[in-house]
């Protein structure tokens, strides 16, 4: 009797919290409708943020693929000097507020900054461009693939790796063979978990790019500057945004269960089981 | 045949360092504890990891030299090595495992195997002799200079392991390349090598043929490590509820266990009985000899007769008045000894 209680008590706290992170959801989709959305993306306000969104998200995790698999997979198979503060510093963005960051980026990228002279005499400028969309998005974002990359790696059993360099395989060549297909899993879910952050990116893109409309407004600036206007281009966007959230967070499932191969321990989904 | 050189190889680790000479010209095997450095042994061969002092040569070539600087990288050595659970590529076919160090030599190695049929599974649905197969042509068909096999049964349940150690028997004696191999069993090594070099913390203990071992052990701790005599023969008889075998000096026994072609027979030294008359007891087993060697340990002797090596105390040494060149019997029951590998004749 006072199990069948106990128990009654978690469905009821399970199903309070199920709902408290439902609800927002069902707003958005009660108050606009399919036809909403699609009606929405004639307005050139929602439509230029799609695509600057769409643009600065995939040059950005383009540029976190290219430079952070590497560097996970040394920050995973090599320990150095200044490993821990290597680490410290490739996650300081996850817990950063985005304020911050954005600060950060103009002082070090602005005008007036600490690489700004430099860069203003070769002729380029950075903030409020698209590419300071694209720069504060990689910032942010980073984190969430690097994380995921290194835990992946750490995972891969190092006799595999011994074993490809015995049988004549260079370290390069390892790393494409071996490392890379076993890793394919873990590093698609750690991109989509990086892609989604860094397409509800807010802060640090409105200091260090602003909002300039079809430049650097993004879908979550538009949205912002939106709602007080036009409700329903903010219901819509946001729709869309719950769209592509929920396609990422289920390629990030379907991936991590592809990677559970016999010789590769499965690391944490969020790399939280990474020592260091 | 190539040869392997270990000179004064050192490799710190963690609670002692590892200090070794060595040569390998044929079939060698390192026994002993786990933890006793065999591993980090192959893994130094193999440039996986680097010692701090001595060198490594194999045949003309140097592969590592502390004092010259030389580190030969491990993808240039050509080196064959088996890992303990064999390390195939998950995500790669057994044909494309074999065929990982070079291409187009596959089919002779799948053939040698016996595995073409499995060529286009993935490791993770074989049975663990299976395995070892595909990771052993894997290893041959780079074509190495040195084999090395790291625990080569040790993955495998009792009943496989008579069989493949068979296996493994008559594929070592095939091959042109000497082999190191490390187990902590020692009749793994002695049914597989031609020298066993006895290691604990990092030290080689004593060398010498597996019956050299069990006859004239060095100390106390080879002594009770080395275990059982191996009596190599050939089935020639099967009685009820025993199996006859005409040992290779022609000498006739028999064991509880099956077997069939050539037979490996493991009797521990404790389980043989010395008498200087013929016993006249349940002991099915009896070998008349002289006495070859008698080696003292303390409270304990090792006596030889012929292929045999009895282990009695030294107060029965002295009560029978043993001494080299005596002729004795030495007897032990068919339920003492164990068949450890069985080959069945082909055809």
């Amino acid at each position: 009797m006072r199990r069948a209680l106990g128990f009654g008590l978690f469905v009821a706290v399970a199903v309070v919290t199920l709902a408290f992170l439902a609800l927002p959801i069902v707003g958005i989709f009660v108050h606009t409708s399919p036809g909403n959305v699609l009606h929405q993306f004639s307005n050139p306000v929602v439509k230029d943020a799609f695509v600057v969104s769409l643009k600065t998200s995939l040059l950005a995790q383009a540029a976190i693929l290219l430079f952070g698999t590497p560097t996970a997979y040394l920050l995973a198979t090599r320990r150095f000097p200044g490993h821990s503060l290597a680490v410290t510093l490739v996650e300081l963005p996850l817990v950063l507020p985005p304020a911050v960051a954005g600060v950060g980026l103009l002082a070090a990228l602005g005008r007036f900054g600490l690489l700004g002279s430099s860069l203003s005499a070769l002729g380029i400028t950075l903030p409020f461009t698209q590419t300071a969309v694209t720069i504060a998005v990689a910032y942010v974002a980073s984190p969430l693939y690097i994380r995921q990359a290194i835990a992946t790696f750490e995972a891969t059993d190092p006799h595999l790796t011994a074993a490809s360099r015995t049988l004549g395989a260079g370290p390069v060549r390892t790393f494409f063979r071996v490392v890379l297909p076993l890793a394919r899993g873990g590093l698609i879910a750690g991109l989509a978990l990086s892609f989604a952050r860094g397409l509800g990116e807010f802060g640090a893109t409105i200091m260090f790019a602003g909002s300039l409309q079809k430049v650097t407004q993004t879908l979550p600036l538009a949205i912002y500057q939106e709602f007080a206007v036009n409700f329903d281009a903010s219901l819509a966007m946001g729709a869309v945004l719950v769209l592509i959230s929920a396609v990422l967070l289920l390629t990030l499932r379907i991936a991590l269960s592809w990677r559970s191969s016999p010789s590769t321990r499965s690391p944490s989904l969020f790399g939280l089981s990474s020592s260091s | 045949m190539a040869k392997l050189t270990l000179d004064q190889i050192a490799v710190p680790l963690r609670t002692f360092q590892l200090e070794l000479s060595l040569e390998v010209g044929s079939t060698v095997a390192l026994v002993g504890p786990s933890g006793a450095g065999k591993s980090t042994v192959l893994n130094t061969i193999a440039g996986l990891v680097k010692p701090a002092a001595g060198s490594i040569r194999c045949d003309e070539e140097t592969w590592f030299d502390a004092e010259r600087g030389v580190f030969v990288r491990p993808e240039d050595r050509r080196v064959g090595l088996v890992f303990q659970d064999y390390a195939l590529f998950p995500h790669l076919t057994v044909r494309q495992n074999v065929e990982y160090a070079r291409r187009h030599h596959a089919d002779e190695y799948l053939d040698r195997f016996q595995i073409r049929h499995l060529q286009d599974a993935r490791p993770g649905s074989l049975s663990g002799g299976e395995r070892q197969r595909v990771a052993l042509a894997r290893a041959l068909a780079r074509d190495p200079a040195i084999l090395l096999l790291d625990e080569p049964l040790a993955a495998l349940d009792a009943h496989t392991k008579v069989d493949v150690r068979a296996e493994l028997q008559q594929l070592l004696a095939g091959l042109e390349i000497p082999t190191l191999l490390v187990t902590h069993d020692f009749e793994d090594a002695a049914a597989l090598a031609d020298e066993v070099g006895v290691i604990v913390e990092g030290r080689l203990r004593q060398t010498g043929t597996p019956a050299d071992l069990v006859a004239q052990p060095a100390d106390p701790f080879v002594a009770s490590f080395t275990g059982a005599n191996l009596l190599h023969g050939e089935w020639c008889a099967t009685g009820v509820g025993t199996t006859g075998i005409r040992l290779d000096d022609g000498t006739l026994v028999s064991t509880t266990d099956d077997g069939d072609g050539a037979i490996v027979l493991a009797v521990y030294p404790w389980d043989v009985t010395i008498s200087t008359t013929r016993p006249d007891d349940s002991a099915m087993n009896v070998v008349a000899g002289a006495i070859t060697a008698i080696t003292e340990l303390g409270n304990r002797a090792r006596v030889t007769v012929g292929p045999l090596t009895a282990e009695i105390t030294v107060d029965s040494l002295r009560r029978l008045g043993l001494r080299p060149g005596q002729q004795v019997y030495a007897s032990f029951k068919a339920t003492g000894t164990r068949v450890v590998a069985s080959r069945p004749t082909e055809g």
